[in-house]
């Protein structure tokens, strides 16, 4: 079964179950690395119907380990879209308003151009081949997506953590083209303990003697126990001390005693290796290393001359953060200062802190109160937007 | 969002006060009854400022555009004359360093309006000169120990400190204990004595 599922990740780089937009010679991604990508292609999901205008789209970016299947079954993995909660008919994100669009990023592992890709100078997969992406080159590829569907402005771009960073990418490579922009539980820039933390994860992937340098698919192999690890200490920092105290405390897995060995006696043990496990089946370790890289390279007050403020100069966009109490990877004073920036650039936002001991990983979960926020701030955007009930 | 007379006919003055369709920050927006009246009544384009996380959630969720932070520190995080109105309503004795807030506000702002109960109110002086207490009436309902109100000041105070801040006093309102508007042709004595709450629009060139 597990070997199946990743044999299906595989298929899914160059023949994903998406509808796939492909950019020929003629048209090549331009990357912050200073080179062209020729061809690449974008596997997206779309759901709902544009409208005559073209005004009811929104962008939905995913996060590190996301994917464009947000409302919809995932095919690798059979489960329900991973935010199902809120986006679909009848939903939040009502998608019989609004025309819903996510896409794969550039460097992911399902079925956009990335590390598992086949690299058609060479017939292999890309491997390490691939430069190295950033959040503004996704979202370049994500804007030449938005130009073939003919949409000059998005009425919303919205996504957490990693799709955070794009959305503020977005806000301000593109002010123009974005009516609304809906940032939750992310930064402007990646902190020096969230790189330490990525660093750790992709020494654990490279480690592994079976990455082979990246080239691992060359061999028919995969770095399952390197990703697996990688997974483990990443998933500790999407959630907090209380709630993973709430959850399992210091209880045994399915045992009374303690063994005196390294079997995973604690049942927080056991579900970190089972979210370790689960997670090599669906995910390409070269895509992790790339996808966490462009997390770590992006700082947008960088781009902007060293002052956040200057990235959005200007801007007629209307902005709403979502930030968690709870959240120690971006935590709510990495909002706040997107939130200074926004003021100081005289921009419309709104600034929401949703109390909760779910961590980083709230904004996927079931949080009312993050609800009414993004109802409240998609209903006020679609009547400024004239956009009918 | 209850409110009771008094806060009723505060907001009707502040509302007054505005032209349709000016951009406005409301600095204490509480759960946002003055910036919704707003946008009903006048189009505004209306920001807030507010404290509490509870009022913030629940104005973003009706659709305002709201953010958490403190008059006292946050303000100096907006442009100059970013907004045509800064509105502090009922917060100004709440902060922590009123001149501060006045003086950011007339820089945020082409205009700033203020309101804010008048410590020098009759039943106000009553209270001190024959009961010897400090006033507890239905505008201004906490004890000494537990009131957020910190830095009261009557009338002829808060001109004061207009004056020491270059505000000129383009407009002012004073309002008695049943929320009628004292006439204009009475002198500040009088106001500062029988004026409950106070409104004033001010300018800084």
């Amino acid at each position: 079964m597990a070997t199946q599922r990743a044999a299906r990740t595989n298929d899914e780089a160059d023949h994903p179950s998406s509808p796939v937009l492909q950019f020929g010679p003629d048209k090549p991604l331009k990357l912050d690395a200073g080179t062209l990508l020729s061809p690449f292609q974008i596997a997206y999901q779309t759901y709902g119907t544009l409208n005559d205008a073209r005004s009811n789209a929104i962008l939905v970016c995913h996060a590190l380990t996301g994917d464009q299947h947000v409302a919809n079954t995932n095919p690798v993995t059979g489960k329900p879209g991973w935010w199902e909660v809120l986006i679909g008919p009848g939903k939040i994100i009502d998608t019989n308003r609004f025309f819903v669009i996510c896409a794969n990023v550039i460097g992911g592992c399902l079925g956009s151009t990335g590390p598992a890709s086949t690299n058609p100078a060479t017939g292999k997969p890309y491997g390490l081949d691939l430069p190295i992406i950033t959040i503004r080159d996704m979202v370049r590829a994500q804007a030449m997506l938005v130009d073939h569907f003919g949409i000059e402005k998005l009425f919303c771009v919205l996504g957490g953590s990693m799709g955070g960073m794009q959305v503020l990418e977005w806000a301000a490579s593109y002010p123009e083209r974005v009516f609304s922009a809906l940032p939750i539980a992310t930064g402007a820039r990646h902190s020096s303990q969230n790189i330490a933390f990525h660093e750790v994860g992709r020494q654990a992937v490279m480690a592994d003697p079976e990455w082979h340098g990246g080239k691992y698919l060359d061999f028919g192999k995969r770095p399952e126990k390197g990703l697996a690890v990688a997974r483990m200490a990443a998933h500790i920092t999407y959630l907090s001390e209380a709630a993973l105290h709430r959850k399992f405390g210091r209880n045994l897995q399915d045992r009374e005693a303690l063994t005196f060995g390294f079997d995973a006696d604690f049942q927080i043990e056991s579900y970190l290796r089972h979210q370790g496990m689960t997670f090599v089946d669906r995910f390409d370790a070269n895509s992790y290393l790339y996808l966490t890289r462009a997390m770590d390279y992006f700082d947008l007050a960088a781009d902007h001359g060293g002052r956040l403020a200057d990235a959005f100069a200007g801007t007629r966009t209307r902005f709403c953060l979502v930030s968690f109490t709870s959240d120690w990877l971006f935590p709510t004073e990495e909002s706040r200062s997107i939130v200074h920036a926004l003021n100081a650039a005289g921009a419309s936002v709104s600034f929401v802190e949703i109390e909760t001991d779910r961590g980083h990983d709230a904004f996927l979960l079931d949080e009312p109160e993050l609800f009414a926020a993004i109802n409240g701030f998609i209903g006020s955007a679609a009547r400024a937007r004239g956009l009918s009930l | 969002m209850s409110v009771n007379r008094a806060q009723r006919v505060d907001l009707e003055v502040v509302t007054d006060l505005i032209p349709a369709k000016s951009r406005v920050l409301d600095v204490g927006s509480g759960d946002g009854v003055l910036l919704e009246l707003l946008q009903e009544t006048k189009q505004v384009d209306g920001r807030g400022l507010e404290l509490s996380q509870r009022g913030v959630n629940e104005c973003v969720a009706r659709g305002l555009s709201v953010i958490q932070g403190d008059a006292d520190t946050d303000l100096k995080f907006y442009a100059d004359k970013g907004f045509d109105f800064v509105v502090l309503s009922q917060t100004l004795q709440a902060t922590r360093n009123p001149k501060v807030v006045l003086d950011e506000l007339l820089r945020i702002g082409n205009c700033a309006i203020v309101s804010f109960p008048n410590f020098g109110h009759w039943r106000v002086r009553f209270s001190l000169l024959i009961k010897g207490r400090m006033p507890v009436t239905k505008d201004l309902p906490y004890s000494w120990y537990d009131t957020p109100n910190i830095h009261f000041c009557t009338i002829r105070d808060f001109v004061n400190l207009c004056e020491e801040l270059g505000a000129t006093v383009e407009k002012a309102t004073a309002l008695d204990a049943n929320g009628q508007k004292i006439g204009l042709s009475m002198p500040w004595w009088f106001w500062n004595f029988f004026g409950q709450q106070a409104v004033f629009l001010l300018k800084r060139a």
